[in-house]
């Protein structure tokens, strides 16, 4: 038990200090990120996006943005099968008051709309599909803390859910086919769209293309997630 | 005018340790979500004054509103209250 012990500390100290030693070369505080001035004296003629973030996740990095992806889907899948029941229902008692009912109908439309310019405008302003999406989530969130027997369109979420993911993908395989590889922007590269006017909405190849697929994935997703959460299974 | 604004930040920060501290030790489940949820909401002002709007609006659903949610979904299908436990290292341990 002691030698464990005594083990794991030594071991502990010894990665500590190959650690702090390997740190020691890096001086403090002076820039070393090259790779992130190059994006920021390189984004506008190479993807048209004026919000630089975007591009980097969409464009840059588009490949680790459609791993995210699918990592929420894997959380959504996961959490539908392990409160997954035969029969499922809500359960909620006491509807809610007149304030939350109204305030909710009446805010609903306006946090969809949020959410969609959210996405919609990704390549323009900050933000981008993941708050977006978030954002539509919380809309629904709100319409079932409103109304007790309130639920989201299954069928149709559930196709919605798969055509953007099939669209995400199928945007990287046009992208193979025309360019040179997986996710190749083909719309601003190969036909050359949208280069007289960048800073507005159709502008930036296939990112705000992307980010409207991955806004509606993540909505729907994360609206799923609050689904199965608020259900209770009938015994 | 600019220490005005660096007395807000301090404020938040203080505000979003005292609140983090709470949910910590908060017995009453609720509480400590919506303790939870207040540094959420905190860290995400402090992201906007700190010139990062994408990563405020993010921490405003997903923290503030979405995980929160989860949360209480779950508490309401377990228990409010935190029972005593056997035995109840001391809060340098939980911490």
């Amino acid at each position: 038990m002691v030698m464990k012990r005594a083990l794991a500390i030594l071991t502990i100290l010894l990665i500590g200090y190959w650690i702090a030693l390997a740190l020691s070369h890096v001086p403090f505080g002076a820039d070393k990120m090259l790779v992130g001035q190059y994006y920021l004296n390189h984004v506008k003629a190479q993807t048209g996006a004026v919000n630089a973030v975007t591009a980097v996740v969409v464009n840059y990095r588009g490949f680790d943005t459609l791993g995210e992806v699918t990592v929420l889907f894997i959380a959504s899948t996961g959490v539908a099968a392990l409160l997954w029941r035969k029969k499922r229902k809500r359960t909620a008692k006491t509807e809610g008051s007149v304030v939350l009912t109204t305030g909710s109908r009446l805010l609903f439309p306006f946090i969809v709309l949020f959410g969609g310019y959210i996405f919609i405008h990704g390549h323009l302003t900050p933000g981008g599909g993941f708050p977006g999406g978030a954002t539509i989530a919380t809309a629904f969130l709100m319409l079932y803390l409103a109304f007790s027997v309130y639920e989201i369109p299954h069928k149709g979420f559930e196709i919605t859910e798969g055509l953007a993911g099939m669209g995400y993908v199928t945007v990287g395989l046009i992208g193979l086919a025309i360019g040179s590889y997986f996710l190749f922007d083909w719309i601003w590269q190969s036909w050359g769209w949208g280069h007289s006017n960048i800073g507005r909405l159709f502008s930036a190849g296939f990112i705000p293309v992307i980010y409207t697929i991955i806004g509606i994935k993540v909505g729907t997703e994360l609206s799923g997630i609050v689904d199965s959460m608020v259900k209770e299974g009938g015994e | 005018m600019t220490s005005c604004v660096q007395c807000i930040e301090y404020l938040m920060v203080f505000i979003m340790i005292a609140a983090a501290v709470f949910a910590v030790e908060w017995r009453d489940l609720l509480a400590a979500v919506v303790g939870m949820a207040a540094v959420s909401l905190v860290a995400s002002i402090l992201f906007f004054f700190l010139q990062a709007p994408d990563v405020a609006m993010t921490e405003a659903a997903i923290g503030a509103a979405m995980s929160a949610a989860v949360f209480i979904f779950a508490i309401k299908r377990t228990q409010r209250y935190e029972t005593e436990e056997e035995e109840k290292p001391g809060w340098w341990v939980r911490w």
